[in-house]
């Protein structure tokens, strides 16, 4: 049977189940969440607002052996940045959604009654709408025990915590792990869009499973081998990502003068060691985790890892460089340990981890903490923001609104999300990406750091202007396309470096679907995916002039390489003509 | 002449984090990365002397500080 959409109507608490329209045929993950958005959303509307839509869309690959293909995406118009968002995540959500046929979710409207929060669940062709007051206060991982005593061990979670509840643009959407851990629609503030069309949580229960149909199997079965083959033969994803995380990371920025350290006043840090991938990975043997993890069933590279405490209890898993950097050298906690505590409590508050500690990491030049202050940190992490005190309200409103709320200058977002990890003028080719990407300062849209720092695919100096814009450019065609798929986008090194990788993908995507698609065709959905985005972010009002970096990176000279953001508008407007 | 030596990821194990070596004046980066025999373990992924990326045909100077990585990432 063809895959359907389920459309839900939050205002009437109803469903409907549709035919896939020709036109999405071919779509999957971000190429639909971002299709739907930009066909179905007013641009001008508010995010929090009836007529604002949350899509879920799981990757063309997922729920198929294919390896690292069950990455699901959730778009909407952002809360955040006020244009249109794709953020896509591991967890058990996409192979659920696509064995039951699902292609996409579409939840519409508000509820009439301001009260009450519901559990959407999912089943074949059915969607059941259950009032949960007792759910209502809760954090995530009391959402997901509740979910856990109810159902088998099957179902998939979505959910959000408090802070969700409360609208605030730091919340996100967490999506239950294969070992019973969150991962996250992390970043864009998809969160307060679930908590404004009052859902607590949504559920997919894997009964009537059907194993999803491939339309060549033989063929399937050869590229996924050849693709599965190139993943571990690549060194960055075969062994550097494995026995490092991402969080290795840390001493080559460093090392790079590309590491921002005290709110984007330096490009190194003189306690990196202290945070570093090394020094995680020596814990992790040390006291018994795991230096490898898969964020989904499939996963062959496993960059995740679970990282303990001294007595060997659980603190966290999925521990990200990005995190890290934030809390590490952005906001000065030189304790891995705490930041590793941090980091598992955001999982259960429901936050963007990167959001909510680069806004800590400002609020010391706001004069809330002190560079380094962890306690003072976690006490606005685990007091002020889930409880909405004031200036917790403030901080839970993103980067961009606490610079405004006290007057700041030196606030580094994009289309008001906070910039991660990588400093642009000391890694020109990410500053480009950061600009230009309709998601707001996200990394993952178009990793030229790979190029500029990691020599994957080729290399381009960091520090000099030529060549970025381009690089920047296929490098956000080619995530668009594979964000479709339900890749996780680290299968991008061994694609850089490996000529057999992305041919085994097409490959895949044909023998599914049976289809004949070629690489050109798969790029040429990049491009449309992201000019489709491009399109519904210049009627929601954002346009070139906020292309732009912050402009105090123009005039404030960067150490150690001394460089400033040099880039003029009108060679960063090119980044659009293709 | 002196050089800082500094490995990281894999290329740490059973050897140092970070030392400063004695070289001949005209030594390669290519020589470093021989005589510690690193790409026995994994092959080089990034090199950097004074944080500029360079090639392994880099002739080091006296107070350089050379960085060596093997293929890793992240994002
Ligand atoms: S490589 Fe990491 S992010 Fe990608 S699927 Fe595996 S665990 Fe998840």
């Amino acid at each position: 049977m063809a895959d359907l959409i389920y459309r839900v109507n939050m205002a009437e608490l109803s469903f409907k189940i549709e035919e896939v329209p020709s036109k999405w045929m071919g779509l999957g993950g971000r190429g639909l969440t971002s299709t739907i958005v930009a066909e179905e959303v007013d641009p001008e509307c508010h995010p929090l607002g009836p007529n604002n839509k949350l899509v879920f869309a799981p990757g063309l690959l997922s729920g198929t052996s294919a390896s690292n293909s069950g990455r699901n995406s959730a778009g909407a118009k952002s809360p955040l940045t006020g244009g249109i968002k794709e953020s896509n995540v591991g967890g058990t959500s996409a192979g659920i959604f696509s064995k039951l046929g699902i292609k996409a979710l579409i939840i519409e409207g508000l509820p009439k009654g301001e009260n009450t929060f519901y559990q959407l669940h999912v089943t074949k062709n059915n969607v059941e709408f259950i009032p949960v007051p007792e759910l209502v206060g809760k954090d995530n991982y009391a959402v997901l025990d509740a979910m856990m005593a109810k159902y088998d061990k099957k179902v998939a979670v979505m959910s959000i915590g408090r802070i969700g509840e409360m609208r605030m643009n730091i919340a996100n959407i967490s999506v239950k792990d294969p070992s019973g851990k969150l991962r996250s629609h992390g970043r864009g503030g998809l969160g307060a869009v679930m908590g404004s069309k009052k859902i607590k949580c949504i559920t997919v229960d894997a009964a009537d499973y059907k194993e999803v149909t491939i339309a060549d199997p033989e063929k399937f079965k050869e590229a996924s081998k050849i693709f599965t083959k190139a993943l571990q033969e690549n060194p960055i994803s075969g062994q550097g990502l494995p026995a490092f995380g991402t969080n290795v990371l840390v001493n080559i920025l460093n090392e790079a003068g590309g590491l921002p350290t005290r709110n984007f006043r330096a490009g190194n840090w003189e306690h990196a060691e202290n945070i570093c991938g090394e020094t995680m990975a020596e814990n992790i043997k040390a006291r018994g985790g795991k230096t490898t993890h898969g964020c989904h069933a499939g996963c062959v590279i496993q960059c995740s890892q679970v990282y303990n405490d001294k007595e060997g209890k659980y603190l966290t898993s999925g521990f990200e460089y990005e995190t890290i950097w934030a809390l590490g050298a952005h906001l000065g906690i030189q304790d891995l340990d705490l930041i590793a505590k941090m980091d598992g409590l955001m999982d259960d508050l429901g936050v963007d981890s990167i959001e909510t500690s680069v806004v800590l990491g400002l609020a010391v030049d706001a004069g809330i903490l002190a560079y380094g202050d962890g306690a003072k940190a976690y006490e606005l992490l685990s007091h002020d923001i889930p409880t909405g005190t004031p200036i917790g309200r403030i901080l839970g409103a993103g980067t961009h609104i606490l610079g405004k709320t006290f007057g700041l200058v030196r606030v580094p977002t994009v289309k008001g999300q906070g910039i991660p990890a990588y400093e642009p003028r000391a890694v020109k080719g990410q500053g480009i990406t950061y600009a230009t990407t309709p998601m707001g300062a996200d990394h993952t849209a178009g990793y030229a750091v790979a190029t500029n720092i990691l020599n994957s695919g080729g290399h381009v100096d960091p520090l000099k202007k030529e060549g970025q814009v381009e690089l920047a450019r296929n490098l956000q065609i080619a995530t668009a396309a594979v964000d479709s798929t339900g890749m996780c986008i680290f299968v991008a090194f061994a694609a850089l470096d490996d000529a057999k990788c992305l041919p085994a993908l097409v490959d895949m995507i044909n023998a599914r679907f049976g289809c004949a698609l070629t690489i050109d065709d798969v790029v040429n959905l990049g491009k449309t995916i992201l000019k489709r985005e491009h399109e519904f972010n210049i009627k929601a009002g954002l346009n070139s002039a906020d292309d732009r970096l912050p402009e105090f990176m123009k005039y404030e000279t960067l150490p150690p390489h001394n460089v400033v953001w040099d880039f003029t508008g009108e060679e960063i407007d090119e980044f659009w003509n293709f | 002449m002196h050089v800082i030596v500094k490995l990281f990821a894999q290329y740490r194990e059973s050897r140092f984090k970070a030392e400063q070596r004695e070289y001949d004046i005209g030594t390669t980066a290519q020589t470093v990365i021989d005589t510690l025999e690193l790409e026995s373990v994994s092959p080089l992924g990034v090199l950097m002397v004074n944080g500029r990326h360079v090639a392994p045909s880099y002739i080091l100077q006296e107070g350089d500080e050379i960085a060596l990585f093997p293929k890793v990432g992240g994002g």
